[in-house]
């Protein structure tokens, strides 16, 4: 029940940008593919990603709206906003570089 | 957060600031949908239900952690900046009391005088009447004759046709202010009534919360529609509020009327200025009115009269068409119509209630607090600026480390809003003790409800954010406006010090000042040119004498007095006070001159005079006993007072003033001509001086008199020229009514000068108020001044020791403070008076005798502007004188 380490916090808001940028999914169906995305190595309870949706919502990455599901009932139903989309290329541009630079030090570290 | 964010994010901000008990229960129901959906894909994989949900929860964490961090992250619904700044600015207001308090004191003052003079405008001229519908559609109809620049009142026989012929009028309606006597013991009182026609509460969507409303036809028929709707008020106290009150019978003029209704609680009629406590049908207009039944009669006018307009009529179109009905009736019934016709007014310049009287004292109200906001404004300005001068230094600091132009305007725009929506607060609170201000300073009649409420309502409050958003940005943009011309590397260097009177960096300052200065000059001199005038229409000869002459009347028309005993009556009181010591002279007359009601008027031919054809004269009179002339004090020219003798057998005569005597014999005795008054020949018996019979500020006027019994009514007033008290007349006069009638009251008692006061009352009102907000803005600009000056002097100490060194003393340094001091003032004072002489001709009607340039009055404004200067720059002046050369060089 912890609450996410800092790095895993910059790292879940990036990877719920990520699978909001393939289509709009509700909370649950997030976290379900969280889960298989990263095989459970976050280690982060179901609901700790609430408070993160929230909080991307707010800075209007994201955007919430009461949808039906397909068993007809109303679900909270997230989509990436334009501004959320540049949030990610931002990060992942970011990522990239970062984990680059970090994989060539631990490299260099083996070597 | 960029500009982007910031609008991407608005939405969902807005909701959490407005909504958030929606935001909660839409959090508790995603976290069960979750739940839910976590529940069921367990159960698909094969467990059991109770296992499905323990699972569920266990995967899900804490619900009630992870909603309160839900709950966090939306926490602050301001941005963060906002909110960082505005909790920076309170810490700086908090910092520096005195200044926020003078500052916002500045601001509640200023704000708090417009939102008042604004709630009393919307009181009284934009929605004067509470609860009719449809106010904006809502016009007054009266008559405008040719030659005259007074409207005058509607026929009943006009109006119906008027209101037949009308297509672009929804519904028109009667309300015609009357009274009716009611005795309380030995004690008369007058209520105050209106005769309405009877659709008149259906065409103003009011609806009796007993009883019923008027039925068609009831205003039909002399006297034949005995009904009465009384007002809630009159039902909670004469009635103790009693439920069975509908079919019991009040009097009313000794005229018994059944009341079949009760007006809601907070409507009072149709009348700006008046509680109106009980409505009759017009038809029962006989029973109100001394002047007999007039609904039959075209030539008689008296009607007050309203209409709405369709929706989407503009005013000008129904104009039209109403001046082309008042045209066909000039043409149908030209021996009554001739010359006459009919407009259309706006509610606030309706002709014939109080608004129009006060309307000119409240657009100098309006003008003269926009001056003083503007004072407010500046002053706090000033203040802002020599903040803004001491903070100069922080703020290089910010741009320094990288804040950007636009981030610290945002900063200063919120301190200004921290400091406008307090003095907007405290303007609000102060408008709401002074909404009923402008009541309590008008004197008020005995038994007579006013009403002219002040009425804080969405407009008012609108105008009231509006003005505070306006301040905002003044207040919050002046300072901006010295940041602009920071100069970064300059600034963080020490200050330089200032030369007194002489450095550019205070022009901004003083330009404030001087703009200060002049707008409390402007208002000084609006103050004193009206209470020049108030003093000069004090100082006014009436043309009677004042002092001594009581006022009162005899309820006999209440107590069922016919015409013949009526006059028995009269002639035995007058009889009767005659003899009594201390009592010169007594007298009747239908009106008294200066107080509310008004005199009769007739169309008049006079011998040898040929009127132009188009001219219809009509002229004013009033009807008075024999002694008249001599208990009011006016003088006789020449000819003889009216005497027992001129009664209704004999020839009838008349007393005409002088202005009538020089308009229509041109000056020459008109002793023994002959005046046609209401078709009847009178023979002039006397020539009377002119003078005041409406109003203090009239001008002369044709006007005549004829003998109370050849045009009688049954209530005139008694007036009575006196040596005693007022009590003491008072309990002789009601002794010798009661020694002939036990069963008569008497009205209360005022003095002749009473009722001049109450007619000088608009003038009082609008001299008090200017003069009370014009002290308030000399004060504001003496503080501005003093300001500006202790602060010249504080940031010049070095070259004042520098000075003192050299050989200045004391009295050079204090000489050398104050001429800066009077430099300021005297700028100001030139702006001041050459908008002054521009501006005080709007006060208009409120001036009377007075030039609006009068020198005088410039003067003496001019001296108290530079009293007041010197006050405010001596303190300074002194600090200046006492700097200590050696250890200001030193430093």
């Amino acid at each position: 029940m912890s609450k996410p380490s800092d790095l895993v916090q910059g790292t879940l808001d990036m990877l719920v940008l990520k699978i909001l940028a393939l289509q709009p999914l509700n909370g649950w169906a997030i976290s379900q593919r969280l889960k298989q995305i990263s095989s459970h190595v976050l280690g982060v309870s179901d609901g700790s990603l609430y408070p993160a949706l929230h909080k991307l919502e707010h800075r209007g990455w994201i955007r919430a709206q009461w949808k039906a599901s397909e068993n007809n009932r109303l679900t909270k139903c997230y989509s990436l906003t334009r501004l959320g989309r540049k949030q990610l290329e931002k990060e992942t541009a970011n990522w990239n570089r970062v984990s680059a630079a970090i994989s060539g030090i631990v490299r260099l570290e083996e070597a | 957060m960029d500009i982007e964010q910031w609008f991407y994010s608005l939405p969902v901000r807005l909701r959490s600031l407005f909504h958030p008990h929606q935001m909660e229960r839409e959090l508790t129901e995603e976290v069960r949908e979750h739940l839910d959906q976590q529940i069921r894909d367990n159960v698909a994989k094969g467990m059991s239900p109770e296992e499905a949900r323990y699972s569920a929860m266990r995967a899900f964490g804490g619900i009630t952690q992870i909603e309160q961090q839900c709950r966090e992250v939306r926490g602050s619904a301001l941005p963060d900046d906002f909110a960082r700044d505005l909790r920076f600015g309170f810490r700086q207001l908090y910092r520096c009391p005195g200044f926020s308090a003078l500052a916002i004191l500045c601001l509640t003052l200023g704000i708090g005088a417009n939102t008042a003079v604004f709630s009393w405008v919307e009181g009284i001229l934009f929605r004067p009447y509470p609860m009719v519908a449809h106010q904006e559609r809502l016009f007054a109809l009266a008559a405008t004759v040719q030659g005259e620049s007074r409207p005058d009142m509607l026929s009943w026989p006009d109006f119906l046709d008027l209101r037949r012929s009308c297509t672009l009028c929804e519904d028109s309606f009667v309300s015609k202010i009357t009274g009716s006597t009611l005795n309380i013991g030995d004690h008369a009182e007058v209520t105050t009534g209106s005769l309405v026609s009877a659709n008149y509460f259906e065409a103003i969507a009011l609806h009796p919360i007993l009883g019923r409303a008027f039925e068609p036809g009831e205003d039909v028929g002399n006297g034949a529609h005995p009904v009465v709707v009384i007002s809630y008020q009159m039902w909670r106290n004469r009635f103790k509020g009693d439920p069975e009150v509908i079919g019991k019978v009040q009097r009313l003029n000794n005229v018994p009327h059944t009341i079949i209704g009760v007006a809601p609680e907070g409507f009072y009629g149709t009348f700006v200025g008046r509680a109106i406590q009980f409505w009759v049908p017009v038809s029962m207009q006989g029973t109100f009115d001394s002047g007999g039944y007039k609904l039959e009669d075209r030539g008689a006018r008296w009607i007050e009269a309203y209409v709405h307009l369709k929706p989407g009529v503009s005013r000008a179109q129904a104009q039209q068409q109403i001046s082309t009905i008042a045209a066909r009736l000039q043409k149908d019934y030209p021996a009554t119509n001739r010359g006459r016709s009919i407009g259309l007014w706006a509610l606030w310049q309706t002709p014939f209630n109080h608004a129009g009287e006060l309307l000119p004292t409240l657009e100098v109200m309006v003008a003269v607090v926009g001056f003083v906001l503007l004072i407010a404004c500046a002053n706090v300005g000033n203040l802002l600026l020599v903040r803004s001068f001491i903070r100069r230094h922080e703020m290089c600091v910010r741009l320094a480390i990288g804040a950007t132009g636009s981030r610290l305007l945002q900063q200063l725009l919120i301190e200004g809003l921290i400091l406008s929506v307090l003095g907007t607060a405290g303007g609000f609170l102060m408008a709401y003790w002074c909404r009923h201000l402008l009541v309590r300073l008008l004197p008020v009649r005995e038994g007579e409800a006013m009403y002219l409420p002040g009425t804080i309502d969405g407009r008012v409050m609108m105008l009231g954010a509006g003005i505070c958003l306006l301040v905002t940005l003044i207040v919050g943009l002046v300072p901006a406006f010295q940041i602009r011309k920071l100069d970064l590397a300059g600034s963080l260097k020490t200050e330089s010090s200032g030369v007194v009177g002489g450095r550019g960096k205070a022009r901004m300052r003083s330009g404030l000042v001087v703009f200060q200065i002049c707008l409390s000059f402007i208002l000084l001199v609006a103050g004193a040119l009206l209470l020049e005038s108030l003093q000069r229409i004090r100082t006014t000869n009436p043309g009677f004498s004042t002092t001594s002459v009581a006022v009162t009347g005899v309820s006999l028309v209440a107590s069922g007095y016919d015409v013949p005993r009526s006059k028995i009556f009269q002639d035995e009181l007058l009889d009767r006070l005659s003899v009594l010591s201390g009592i010169q002279s007594t007298a009747f007359a239908a009106v008294t001159p200066l107080g509310y009601a008004t005199f009769s008027s007739t169309p008049i031919a006079a011998d040898g005079y040929q009127a132009p054809l188009e001219e219809q004269l009509e002229v004013e009179y009033n009807q008075v006993s024999p002694n008249y002339f001599a208990t009011l004090g006016i003088p006789l020219l020449s000819g003889r007072e009216f005497t027992r003798s001129d009664d209704e057998n004999a020839p009838l005569v008349a007393i005409v003033n002088r202005t009538m005597v020089m308009r229509y014999w041109r000056g020459e005795d008109p002793l023994g001509r002959r005046v046609q008054v209401k078709g009847r020949w009178a023979r002039v018996v006397g020539v009377a001086a002119d003078s005041k019979y409406e109003s203090m500020r009239e001008t002369a006027r044709p006007f005549f008199y004829v003998p109370l019994r050849q045009d009688f009514v049954r209530d005139p007033d008694l007036n009575i020229r006196t040596t005693q008290s007022l009590q003491n007349t008072l309990a002789a006069v009601l002794r010798e009514v009661h020694a002939l009638d036990q069963d008569l009251a008497l009205y209360g008692m005022s003095t002749l000068q009473e009722q001049v006061n109450r007619a000088n009352s608009p003038q009082l009102v609008a001299v008090t108020l200017v003069l009370t907000l014009g002290g308030l803005a000399l004060l504001l600009a003496a503080v501005g001044l003093y300001g500006v000056m202790s602060y010249a002097v504080a940031q010049s100490t070095r070259e004042l020791g520098l000075r003192m060194a050299l050989g200045a003393d004391a009295a050079n340094l204090l000489r050398l403070v104050i001429s800066r001091g009077l430099r300021l003032t005297a700028g100001g004072v030139l702006f001041g008076t050459v908008a002054a002489l521009a501006v005080t001709r709007l006060l208009g009607q409120l001036l009377y005798n007075v030039s609006p340039h009068d020198p005088l009055v410039f003067g003496l404004a001019l001296a108290v502007m530079t009293t007041t200067a010197i006050f405010a720059s001596l303190l300074p002046a002194w600090r200046a004188s006492r700097t200590d050369p050696a250890r200001v060089l030193r430093e």
